[in-house]
C-alpha cells in the first residue's frame, strides 16, 4: 500500500513538474493520434456521406460493412498492418514498420470506419429533413453531401472526437506495428504496457492519469458541442 | 437571370389526366387543368384533397403514377431552375440567415462576388436585414417563413409554389406574409398557393381550383368561385360546413 502511495505522489510529480520522458512520450501519442484522425477525417467524412446519399448496388452491404467495421479488435488491425508494412508485405519498400508512420496507418485504420458509419448516419438524418428543400433549391444528391457535412458539423465534431479517443486509447495495433521502442514509437498506451509489467509504476500511473485526463477532457468537449449546438440551432 | 426569361416561358403548366396513388390508395385522381400566365391561382380544398400533392407534383418533387405534368411541354424537374416552392415547414439550413440566401444563390450560379448584394437586396425586400447575421433556426416561425420566402424570391423565379404558406403563423404575421406575396406578384412571379384560409384565398386570389378527395371539381375566376359555386361540394365547404 506504501508503494502504492508513493508510486502515486512520485506520478503526481512528474505530470506537475512536466517529466521529459513523459512529455514526450504524450507528445508522440498525440501527434500520431492526431495525424490518424486527420487522415480518418479526410476519407471517411466523405465516404460517410456518399454511402448515405449515392444510390448505388451493395449500399446497404457497404453500410452494414462499415458499421462492423467499428468494433475492429486493434490487435487484428495491427496484425493486418504489420502484414502489409513487413518486409516481404506489399508495402515492405516503404520501410514503415516500427516508425511512426506505421502506428498512423494503424490508428487510421482503426477509426475510420468509426468515422464513415457515423458520418453516414448523421447525413442519412440530415437528408431525410432536407431532401425536398435541397432538391426544390436544386442541389441533388452528391452538391447535398457538402451541404450536409457543413449543416451536421456540430455532430461530426463529436464523431471526430470518439474516433480520436479511441485512437489515442488502444494499445493493441500501435504496440504491434510501432514495436514501443523508447524515443521513437513509445506511446502512452504501450508505455504503460511495458512500465506496469517492469514494475515502474510511477510513470505508468503518471501516463494513465494523463490518458484518463484526456480522455473526461474529449467528453466534456463533446457535450460541450453539442450544448452549444443545441442553443445555437433549437 | 431576368432578361432571358421574356424569351422562354414555362407557362403554361398543364396537368393531363395525373393521378398519384400510394399503395394502391389514390390520392390525386384524373387530375386536369391548365395554369396560364399572369394569374394568381389558389389551390382550396379540406385537408387531403391532394392540395401539397398538387404542388409536388407540379414542381416535380413527385412522379405522377398516371398522366402527365409539363410546364410549357418540359418535364417538371427540367425546369424546376424557373420554379421556386415554399414547403409549410420549410427546412432553413443550420446556418444564418444571410448564409441561407447566398446558398440558394449558389446553386443558380449567381457569381460568387455577386451573391452577397443579391441576398441583402432580397433581405432588405422581406425586412429580414437586421436578423442577417443570426442563426436562422432560432428565428420565430413568422420570420422563418419569411426567410423561406427571400430564400425563394431570391432566385428569381418564373413560378412560386407556395404551400400553405401561413397555417402555423399567427394572424399578423400572416398579414405580412400575405403583403409579401403580393409584393412578389407584383413583381412578375405567377404565384400558384395552397390555403385552407378563405378569408385569404379572397384577398389574393385571381383564379382558384377546388379540390376534393383528390379530384379536380372547379377551376374557374375568383369572384365566380366565391360568388357562385358550381359543386355542393365547393358550396359546402365556402360555408365553412362538415366535409364529410
Amino acid at each position: 500500500m506504501r508503494d502504492l502511495t508513493e508510486a502515486f505522489s512520485t506520478a503526481l510529480r512528474m505530470i506537475l513538474g512536466g517529466d521529459p520522458e513523459l512529455l514526450e512520450i504524450v507528445r508522440l501519442s498525440l501527434e500520431v493520434s492526431t495525424a490518424a484522425l486527420f487522415l480518418a477525417a479526410c476519407v471517411g467524412l466523405p465516404l460517410g456521406g456518399l454511402v448515405a446519399l449515392l444510390r448505388f448496388p451493395g449500399r446497404r452491404f457497404v453500410a452494414i460493412l462499415l458499421n462492423a467495421l467499428m468494433g475492429l479488435p486493434p490487435v487484428v488491425v495491427g496484425l493486418l498492418v504489420y502484414l502489409m508494412l513487413s518486409r516481404s508485405g506489399p508495402l515492405g519498400g516503404l520501410g514503415w514498420l516500427f516508425t511512426p508512420t506505421a502506428m498512423i496507418l494503424a490508428q487510421f485504420v482503426l477509426i475510420v470506419p468509426i468515422v464513415a458509419s457515423l458520418t453516414r448516419q448523421v447525413v442519412e438524418d440530415l437528408w431525410e429533413e432536407y431532401e425536398s428543400q435541397l432538391r426544390s433549391l436544386g442541389a441533388g444528391p452528391l452538391r447535398a453531401i457538402p451541404t450536409l457535412l457543413w449543416d451536421g458539423r456540430y455532430r461530426l465534431v463529436t464523431t471526430l472526437l470518439a474516433g480520436f479517443g479511441r485512437a489515442i486509447a488502444e494499445v493493441g495495433a500501435v504496440i504491434i506495428v510501432g514495436g514501443n521502442i523508447a524515443h521513437v514509437t513509445r506511446v502512452m498506451t504501450t508505455a504503460i504496457a511495458l512500465e506496469t509489467r517492469k514494475g515502474d509504476l510511477a510513470l505508468a500511473l503518471a501516463l494513465g492519469l494523463v490518458l484518463l485526463g484526456m480522455s473526461l477532457g474529449i467528453n466534456a468537449a463533446a457535450s460541450l458541442v453539442t450544448e452549444f449546438a443545441r442553443r445555437r440551432e433549437g | 437571370m431576368s432578361p432571358g426569361r421574356v424569351a422562354a416561358s414555362i407557362l403554361p403548366l398543364e396537368f393531363d389526366s395525373v393521378g398519384y396513388t400510394v399503395g394502391g390508395r389514390p390520392l390525386v385522381r384524373e387530375l386536369s387543368f391548365r395554369l396560364e400566365p399572369g394569374l394568381r391561382t389558389l389551390i382550396l380544398g379540406p385537408n387531403g384533397s391532394g392540395k401539397s400533392l398538387t404542388l409536388r407534383l407540379a414542381h416535380g418533387l413527385l412522379r405522377p403514377s398516371s398522366g402527365s405534368v409539363r410546364w410549357h411541354g418540359a418535364a417538371p424537374e427540367r425546369v424546376r431552375g424557373d420554379q421556386a416552392m415554399v414547403f409549410e415547414r420549410p427546412v432553413l439550413l443550420r446556418r444564418s440567415v444571410l448564409a441561407n440566401l447566398e446558398y440558394a444563390l449558389a446553386l443558380k450560379s449567381v457569381p460568387r462576388r455577386a451573391r452577397r448584394d443579391v441576398a441583402f437586396e432580397f433581405l432588405r425586400k422581406t425586412g429580414l436585414e437586421s436578423l442577417a447575421q443570426r442563426s436562422a433556426r432560432v428565428l420565430s416561425a413568422g420570420e422563418q417563413q419569411r426567410l423561406a420566402i427571400a430564400r425563394a424570391w431570391a432566385t428569381e423565379p418564373e413560378v412560386l409554389l407556395l404551400d400553405e404558406p401561413t397555417a402555423v403563423l399567427d394572424p399578423g404575421a400572416a398579414r405580412s406574409i400575405e403583403k409579401l406575396i403580393d409584393a412578389i406578384a407584383g413583381s412578375g412571379t405567377r404565384i400558384v398557393m395552397t390555403t385552407h384560409d378563405l378569408a385569404q384565398a379572397r384577398r389574393l386570389a385571381d383564379e382558384v381550383l377546388f379540390l376534393w378527395e383528390g379530384r379536380l371539381l372547379e377551376h374557374a375566376r375568383a369572384d365566380e368561385f366565391f360568388d357562385r359555386p358550381e359543386s355542393d361540394r365547393a358550396r359546402a365547404f365556402l360555408r365553412g360546413e362538415p366535409m364529410w
